[in-house]
Parts: C-alpha cells; structure tokens; sequence
C-alpha cells in the first residue's frame, strides 16, 4: 500500500517557503532556506543530504523542537488531519504539548542514548502516557505489548529492561513503539539506523517496513544513508545547503535524477551487488551556510554551471510527472 | 607478485586480550593473516569485531598476547632497536579518527614537519617545507600554500583525513594500515577520498590494510586484492575480493551481503535475505562455544557447531572458511 501512496487528496503536512537560522560567532547559519514541500497521507518521505544539510534542523521545526537560538525566519506549516487543519507555527504550549505525540512524533538522531537510564521500559511507556492524560496504566501496558510485539521484541523481556540492558537496535526498536504509542499520524524518524551494525539495521528496516503495512501513518525520516531511502521511501527530497533540490519518486530519484547533485550522489555510493562500475567523485567541499554560495549553492561543484547559475538561484519546478528540482540546466542533466 | 616470497606482514596466531571490569575480553583470537608487498587486504567485520586491535597489532602499537606478529619474517617483538625503529617506519597507521589523531595545537606544516625532521628525512626547515608542499600535492590538498599554516579544526573531515594520509607518507611507509579511512567523511568526498588512496596504491605500490565495516567500500578499493571477515575476535572467511562479494561461503558473510540495504531500490527491495534464528548479538564477555555464530546461524547443526571450533578450512578457489559444515559440503563435492 505504502509504494502507492494517494497522489491526489488532502496532504498530511504542508510546509511553505520555510526558513530557519541560528546565530553564530562568524555570521548566521541559514540552515533551512525557503524549503517547501508536502507529506501525502500514509506515504514514506526521504529526506537525504550529508551531515550538515540542515535535515535535523528541519525535522526539530516540524515538530517545533528547535534550540532557544534557533529562529524561524517565515514560512509555513500546516497540518491536516479529518478535514481539519492546524497552523503549527501557531500552536500554543498546551496545543503543541499534545501535537508532539499525539500527532506527530520524533524520534531523534542518537536518541538510543537518551532513554532515561534509571527507568525500566515500561515505566518509559507509562510516564509518557501519564503526561498525555492516559491514566489507565493497564491499557497503557497492553497497547506497549502490543506495539512491542509489532518492532519484533520480546514484550516479556524488554517491558522490564532497563535501556542499558538493550542493544543499540533494541532501544531504536523501543523508541519506534513509544513514538507510536499515541496513535500520531505523522513519524518522523531522524537517522534510525545510522551507528547501527548492519545486521541491526537489518532488523530496524523489516520493522519499519511491516509497521506501514500494519498501521496507518505517514513517515518521514531523515537520513544520510541513500540506501535506506532505496530501500523504505515511496519519494525521496534531496537536500543541499538547506535546502530541497530535487523531490520525486524513488525511482526517479535514483534512476532519473535531474538535479546535478542528486545525480552525483546517486552516483558515488558503492553497492555490493551487481557490475563494478567506477564511483562519481564529487569536486570541492560542503558549502558554508554562514555565506553560501551566491547563485545556485551547488555551482561551485557542479560541472554545468553557467553564469546564470553563479548569479541566479533556481526554484523547484516540475521536470516530470510527479519530480521537481531546482535547476537552470536540468533538461541537459542526463543519467 | 609470487606466493613463495616473505610476506611483508604475517600475523601468526595472534590473540588479544583486555582486561574489562576485572572481565578478560578476548578482543582479537587467534587470527594467522599473510599479506605479500603490494597486496591490498581489506578486514571486514561489524562494530568490536576486533579490527582495529589486529591493525594496532600490526602496525606494532600494541603487544599481542599470544602469537607472533612478523615483518619481513621477523617477529618485530624480538627485533633489535633499530630494526623496530626502521619497522614503525615503514608500517604506518592511519587512525580511525581524524580528530582525534591530529594535534589540534599544531599546523599542518608543524604536524607533518615533525617526523620529517626527527628521522632525519630532511635537513631544515627549508627542505621540510618542499617537502611537505610535494606530499600535501600527492593527497590533493593544492594549492600546498593555503594548507600549510592551517590548524586542524580549520579544516573539514576529508581535508583533515587527507592531513593524515600525507603525514603517514612522510616516512615513505611500505605499509599503510588504513583504520576506517574513508567512513567518517560525507559521502560526496568519500570517492575523491577512496580515489586518492587508490592512487598511492598503485603509483607508490604500497602494501594497504584496509579496515571497514562497509563492504560495498571494500569491494571497490580491493577488488583486485583480498578480503578477510572477522566475527567476535576470529577470522572466518578469507579469499579473493569477487569471490567473497559474489560467492561468500561463510553464513555469517552471506548473512552480511544480503542484509546490506543498497543504494539502488531495484536492487535493494528485491534481494534474497538470509534469516537469522536470533537478532541477539552475543557479548565477547561471554562468546558461544564452538563456532561462536551457532547461536544465530541458519545451518547450526547440534552436536557440532556448538562443541568444537572450526578451524580455517581451504574450499577452493583461494577461499578459506571457518565453517563445519561448509567444509563439510565442500569435501563431499569434492570427493564426488
Ligand atoms: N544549535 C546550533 N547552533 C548553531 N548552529 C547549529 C546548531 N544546530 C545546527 N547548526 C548548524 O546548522 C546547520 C544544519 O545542521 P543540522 O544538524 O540540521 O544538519 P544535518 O543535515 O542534520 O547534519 P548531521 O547529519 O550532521 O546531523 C549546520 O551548519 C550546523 O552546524
Ligand atoms: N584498550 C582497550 N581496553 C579494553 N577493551 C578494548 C580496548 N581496545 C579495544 N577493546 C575492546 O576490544 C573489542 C574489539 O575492539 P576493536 O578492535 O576496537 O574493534 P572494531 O574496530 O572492529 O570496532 C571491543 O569489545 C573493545 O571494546
Ligand atoms: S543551477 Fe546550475 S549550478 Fe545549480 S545545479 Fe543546476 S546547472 Fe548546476
Ligand atoms: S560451524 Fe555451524 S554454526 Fe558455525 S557457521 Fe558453520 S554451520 Fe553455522
Ligand atoms: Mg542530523
Ligand atoms: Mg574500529
């Protein structure tokens, strides 16, 4: 069901031209700039990009988890659910307080480590419930066995564990089923298998795959990682310099890509199966998004960049059925 | 290269044991490895399978404790001082870590003129500066000039990688242990990276022990050379690099290809997955008896695999296995 996701109908989450900065010593660091895009209910929505990209940042302003420092220079997001629609740049304490779990979730990037150490898993399930007005700690118990169940553990063992007791791959699995626990439309999972050994992550992606059969919700996950996008996304956004360069299908994204960097690091990433191919290199380094480049942020790397694009950024604009990218030159970008 | 001569690295059954919480932790068991000049061998394995305390070992940072670690025949813990001096030399390790690795008080120039001018390699500060102009040109780092006077945090992952790279040379190394030289860069820079390394490889015809978690990394920089896998301490499965890619024989090793998620979703979403009987990653405070993978390996057989170690066992086509039955399978087609 999740490869076809409604293309039509009401979005789960609508983000408009958002832009987000944190003050530094050197400057400003524009780490989300102008990013637009919309989460279609019950799909599965990459975001990729190299550490850096500003893909945490844009997670924590989703669910309004930013750093004090952090500002929201503008934009938009609206969240929709039963035909109703939430400004969450709006929402007071109280209404985010429940919209953070209630209606979408986060799961943070290292957060296997943030468990509180001195709680045994159940506790963790029954404090986060307590804290949302469910009370009834036997149907909190019940719906934690059950969601247990569904990431593959072993209720018996791991309700009475403490986080240290658990690997790696059993925490992530434990925060996945927490996350879940109040029935939130919306997921979003920030490096769920990054640091993990293969094997584990292994046993993180069969689990995220048979949940989006299982229940109904829209995930968006964040990664580095292009492979994790090959393996769980319906669509795929690319992210450079805060911001989104392309956004497609994964099939196009990975067979088709149309933004030169999409294409380049589709490009670099070695598999294990298949013809030896040589690896696309990608010149120079990481724009600075404290002074990005003026013009297109990938002109300094990109082997067709003109001298529209060093003066002139692009907008995303529609380069195929259901695919966008943000570039001066994307009809002469060829796979 | 011929396969009588002296290996340039020979690792001898050699162990390794911490002390952990008053706990022995045997981190590295056992492991004999022959790497001839000029061979690329590429150790692979997941997190604390002991990769980095066999490259450590070899690069002579630590004492192993049992077995023999030899350069050039030579059991470098019974060599004479300036043997061993000439031995540190020329094996080189490059650290897992790039920030940890580079003194953050000290500029390129001083890092890397350092061991130039301690070994005598150059006679003042005048040749030093060539000098390390030459090497900051083989790892890409050009203009030399704008790299010279900059402090490591100035520098971004991959450059500081590259700093490190350029250090090891300054010696000459005939040996490069590279600790996982490549994952803790960006993608994007991660080929320039790979391309680089592969370039010393084959212009300075340096011996490369390459140490990655990420197999799909070591199928592209040693297809031409060797791959041996590690599981809790104990080398299990070593041949060339397109037969263990492409006909891995260890359960373990085919477990870690087919789980390994690709960047391609054709590929990807459509490949045969080996299942395990347990998720549960056992502790090296407490390794299974036996083969230590029988507790999650598909094709565990009672009364076998949990009774006694199995030894490396030649399978044909320059694959060695540590597998009972694999062993087993491979001697009965033989025999047929
Ligand atoms: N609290 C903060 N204060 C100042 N700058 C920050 C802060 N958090 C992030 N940044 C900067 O914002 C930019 C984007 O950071 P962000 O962590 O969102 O990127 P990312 O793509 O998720 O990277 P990674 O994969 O490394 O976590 C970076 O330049 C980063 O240095
Ligand atoms: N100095 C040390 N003291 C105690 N334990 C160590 C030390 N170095 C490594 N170990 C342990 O040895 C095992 C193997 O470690 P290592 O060689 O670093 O593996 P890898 O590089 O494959 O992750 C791990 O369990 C690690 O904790
Ligand atoms: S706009 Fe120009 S510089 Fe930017 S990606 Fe396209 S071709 Fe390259
Ligand atoms: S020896 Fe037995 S348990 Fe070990 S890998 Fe072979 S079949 Fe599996
Ligand atoms: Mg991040
Ligand atoms: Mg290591």
């Amino acid at each position: 069901m999740s490869e076809n996701a409604k293309t039509a109908g009401e979005p789960a989450l609508l983000v408009e031209d958002l832009w987000v900065e944190y003050p530094a010593r050197r400057g400003v660091v524009k780490a989300v700039r102008g990013v637009s895009f919309e989460l279609r209910r019950g799909e599965t929505l990459a975001l990729i990009g190299e550490s850096g990209s500003g893909k945490t940042t844009l997670g924590l302003a989703l669910v309004r988890l930013l750093p004090k420092a952090a500002r929201i220079k503008q934009g938009r997001i609206m969240y929709y659910r039963n035909g109703t629609s939430q400004d969450v740049l709006a929402l007071n304490a109280e209404q985010l307080r429940r919209f953070r779990w209630q209606e979408c979730a986060m799961v943070f990037q290292g957060a296997q480590n943030a468990l509180n150490p001195v709680l045994r898993i159940e506790a963790q399930f029954l404090d986060t419930a307590r804290a949302h007005g469910m009370t009834d700690a036997k149907a909190v118990r019940e719906r934690a066995i059950e969601l247990l169940k569904m990431v593959q553990l072993d209720p018996q063992r791991v309700m009475h564990s403490f986080p240290h007791e658990l690997s790696g791959g059993m925490r992530q699995r434990v925060l996945i089923a927490l996350g879940l626990l109040l029935q939130p439309q919306v997921i979003i999972l920030d490096e769920p298998t990054t640091a993990l050994d293969i094997l584990t992550q292994r046993s993180v992606i069969e689990v995220l795959r048979r949940l989006r059969t299982q229940l109904d919700f829209s995930l968006i996950f964040i990664s580095h990682d292009l492979s994790l996008a090959a393996e769980l996304a319906d669509r795929v956004a690319t992210v450079y310099a805060g911001a989104i360069v392309e956004i497609g299908s994964v099939y196009d994204i990975f067979e088709r890509p149309r933004h030169p960097y999409t294409l380049a690091l589709t490009r670099s990433v070695p598999t294990v199966t298949g013809e030896m191919h040589p690896l696309a290199s990608i010149p120079g380094s990481p724009p600075d998004l404290i002074n990005p480049p003026l013009g297109c942020a990938f002109h300094p790397r990109c082997p067709y960049a003109t001298d529209q694009c060093r003066s002139q950024e692009p907008r995303l604009e529609r380069v195929g059925d259901d695919q966008f990218a943000a570039c001066w030159h994307w009809q002469e970008v060829k796979p | 290269m011929t396969v009588n001569a002296t290996p340039i690295i020979e690792l001898d059954r050699v162990s390794r044991v911490f002390e952990q919480r008053r706990r022995q932790v045997k981190a590295v068991d056992a492991v004999s490895l022959a790497v001839q000049e000029g061979e690329v061998v590429c150790l692979v394995g997941e997190s604390g399978c002991g990769k980095t305390t066999t490259g450590k070992m070899i690069a002579g940072l630590i004492h192993p404790s049992g077995g023999e670690v030899r350069y050039a025949g030579k059991n470098i813990w019974a060599m004479s001082k300036d043997e061993f001096r000439r031995y540190r030399l020329a094996v080189q390790l490059i650290h897992q870590d790039p920030y940890a690795s580079l003194n953050p008080a000290h500029t390129v120039y001083g890092i890397m003129s350092a061991p130039l001018l301690q070994h005598g390699i150059v006679a003042n500060h005048k040749q030093a500066r060539e000098r390390v102009r030459d090497l900051l040109r083989t790892v890409d780092l050009t203009p030399p000039d704008d790299f010279l006077d900059k402090y490591p945090h100035q520098l971004s992952g991959g450059q500081r990688q590259r700093v490190s790279v350029a250090r090891a040379l300054t010696v000459s190394p005939k040996v490069i242990v590279a600790d996982e030289a490549v994952s803790m860069v960006d993608v994007s820079i991660r080929v320039s990276l790979l391309n680089m390394l592969s370039r010393l490889k084959r212009d300075l015809g340096v011996t490369f022990i390459f140490i990655t978690h990420d197999l799909a990394v070591a199928k592209h920089f040693a297809w031409e050379g060797r791959i041996a896998v590690m599981y809790l301490g104990r080398m299990i499965e070593i041949g060339r690099t397109p037969q263990i890619i492409n006909h891995p024989q260890h359960p373990y090793t085919r477990a870690l290809l087919s789980a390994i998620p690709e960047a391609d979703p054709r590929i990807t979403r459509t490949k045969e997955r080996l299942q395990l009987r347990s998720l549960d990653i056992p502790s090296l405070l407490n390794i299974p008896s036996g083969c230590s993978f029988h507790p999650r390996c598909p094709l565990f057989e009672a009364g076998l695999c949990e009774v006694s170690v199995p030894p490396l066992a030649d399978v044909g086509d320059g694959t060695r296995v540590a597998c009972h039955v694999v062993a087993r399978e491979r001697a009965k087609e033989v025999v047929a």
